[in-house]
């Protein structure tokens, strides 16, 4: 590849593997995303989509090549790896007892100094964050006493905090209920128009993976067995085998829905 | 979308988390328990005169105090290096305590879990039978044995997975103590003539402080006291877990084995001059975190100040319960602490997140 075209990409994957014990949980991963890329990664449970989030943010060992800005991100400083990539796990822990602010203010980590404690420049970036989410009110309570819903956009903003190009949601949405699944990935595709972000981010449920990445990465047993457009990679035979299951692809005003159906013709 | 508004205007920025308030609180308290603890005693010393020998000591100003060199002595060679002693103690084991919580996430890691009591308890006892002049060495053979557990502890429990948890060297820690504590036993049962000093150090006790012994350990709780203060906001950052730590940029291993090498040292130094006492480094930073903010940039600083008061109340019990005699310091603390270890853990089942 052409020295050029590398800087055209933000997140740039060659041959990436990771080994669990004696398994490879990621076979040979490529692939370049764009700035300003949502990129879905979507596949059945234990495809690797975890592993490839958390390998992408230095979190588990891998052989292989992770470009991000084009510099090889291995011997980067953890510390100056943070300010490049934000992560949000899973299941992010929630220290009940600290305030909203002090939580958001965590993401302030890798612009402080080792022995550094942020300053006033710091918690009032962390709180116009808090604001513009829709959480302005709620700067001064602590985590235990706030709903799912403000939760997640909670860690959404702590990740915003760190001001990295590029932000990896490992399933940003699972533990939120229908209105407040679509109301995070509402906000996170704002955000990332606003601030230009990369997203990458493993996506359970595929018809929402449709409507918002800009791209599709499908995985099986930790290979990428298909990517391109939401309309090029929801294919009705692929995704039957792949995620083991009947599946029904309709087109409804424009947008894709992924209907699981059942695997035999009896009626109940 | 309802959830997103604009920012309306330039957030100005929140308070950060308030440290100095409690502080002030826990130095005021503080002020008054040593001044309280160096009055009270067999001989009954009005406040003013301990007031008026302290004076007499700050170095730029000796007024007449009128008080008889009897009571100057009581005050400045008996009490006081008694009480500032307990104090010292009291600090690290607190601040110890403090730190351990947070590094290894766990609401009941203490001092003692990680095998320091086990490790100093066999190092004084190998200091007590090995040498008739044990007292001079019993502090540092104290603090090797403690440093020595905890440093097994620390390699058992790296290496046991591979990624360091909490729990894992939680775990480590109890087999290491366990060893260490039946090493113990053992060298007591077949030294039975050298029992009683073993046992009364065990037991815990500043009775025989002095300035010398003062001396001995403040430099340790002096680096001890500044490693942990630095670390206090990397402690709230590995509140949200380890993964979640290195994610902000941070390499949690590194921030444990400062810590804990730190937390170690004081606390060492610690029991290495006052015997065990237990359970000063669970009681005080509960109470610190259930009364003020649960930030370690709150929780460290408090639980030091707070865990001096605590242990110079504690050894002021322990002079007065049964005076003349005295109950040994350990007894005090662990009847107060039982029961509070009892109330942590249900407080705990039923609102997780003590930390």
């Amino acid at each position: 590849m052409a020295a050029l075209a590398e800087v055209d990409y933000v997140v740039e994957v060659q041959s990436l593997s990771v080994r669990y014990a004696n398994a490879l949980a990621l076979r040979c991963v490529s692939d370049a995303v764009q700035p300003g890329e949502w990129l879905g990664v979507i596949g059945a449970n234990g495809a690797g989509k975890s592993t490839l989030l958390r390998a992408l943010a230095h979190l588990v060992p891998y052989e292989g090549v992770v470009r991000i800005d084009g510099a090889n991100a291995a011997p980067l400083s953890r510390r100056h790896f943070a300010r490049l990539v934000a992560f949000v796990p899973q299941k992010p822990e929630l220290p009940q007892q600290m305030r909203a602010i002090d939580y958001v203010v965590l993401g302030r980590t890798p612009h402080l100094g080792y022995f550094g404690v942020d300053g006033d420049h710091d918690r009032a970036r962390c709180a116009s964050l808090l604001e513009r989410l829709g959480l302005g009110a709620k700067i001064e309570r602590t985590l235990g006493t706030m709903s799912g819903g403000e939760l997640q956009r909670l860690v959404l903003a702590r990740a915003l905090a760190q001001e990295a190009p590029v932000l990896l949601l490992d399933e940003p949405t699972s533990a939120l209920d229908l209105g407040r699944r679509v109301e995070a990935l509402e906000l996170v595709d704002e955000l990332r128009h606003e601030r230009g972000l990369t997203v990458i981010s493993a996506l359970h449920d595929l018809t929402l993976a449709a409507q918002f990445a800009t791209r599709l990465l499908l995985l099986h047993e930790g290979s990428v067995v298909a990517t391109g457009s939401p309309a090029e990679v929801l294919d009705e035979t692929a995704l039957g085998h792949y995620f083991g299951a009947r599946v029904q692809v309709l087109l409804s005003d424009g947008e894709l829905i992924v209907i699981p159906r059942r695997r035999s013709e009896r009626k109940p | 979308m309802n959830a997103v508004r604009s920012t309306s205007g330039p957030a100005s920025a929140p308070a950060p988390v308030s440290a100095k308030k409690p502080i002030v609180i826990a130095l005021v308290v503080l002020v008054a328990v040593v001044l309280l603890a160096t009055a009270i005693g067999p001989a009954d010393l009005s406040l003013g005169t301990v007031l008026n020998v302290l004076a007499s000591h700050l170095p730029w100003w000796h007024p007449h105090s009128g008080v008889s060199a009897i009571n100057q002595a009581i005050v400045w060679e008996i009490r006081l290096p008694r009480v500032v002693l307990g104090g010292l103690v009291g600090s690290m084991l607190a601040a110890g305590g403090a730190s351990y919580q947070g590094v290894f996430r766990n609401p009941l890691a203490d001092p003692y879990l990680l095998g320091v009591a086990a490790g100093a308890g066999l190092g004084a006892t190998v200091a007590i039978i090995s040498s008739s002049r044990s007292m001079y060495l019993l502090p540092a053979a104290a603090f090797v044995g403690g440093a020595l557990a905890v440093t097994l502890t620390y390699l058992v429990g790296s290496r046991a997975t591979s990624h360091s948890s909490g729990s894992s060297i939680v775990l480590a820690g109890v087999a290491i103590a366990a060893v260490f504590t039946a090493l113990q036993t053992n060298l007591q049962q077949q030294h039975a003539a050298d029992l009683q000093p073993v046992y009364s150090w065990m037991l815990g006790s500043l009775s025989v402080a002095s300035w010398s012994d003062v001396g001995l350990i403040l430099p340790y709780v002096l680096i001890s006291a500044v490693v942990l203060l630095a670390h206090r906001r990397l402690l709230d950052v590995l509140r949200v877990g380890e993964e979640e730590a290195a994610a902000l940029g941070v390499h949690p291993q590194r921030v444990r084995l400062a810590v804990v090498a730190a937390a170690t040292l004081g606390t060492a130094a610690a029991v290495s001059v006052s015997g065990l006492i237990g359970f000063v480094g669970i009681i005080v930073p509960h109470v610190v975190r259930l009364t003020t903010n649960a930030s370690y940039r709150v929780v460290l600083p408090v639980s030091m100040i707070s865990g001096a008061s605590f242990l110079i109340l504690a050894d002021l019990g322990a002079r007065m319960l049964d005076a003349p005699g005295e109950v040994p310091l350990g007894v005090v603390t662990a009847f107060i602490g039982g029961p509070f270890f009892i109330f942590v853990l249900r407080s705990r089942r039923t609102h997780q997140g003590v930390l």
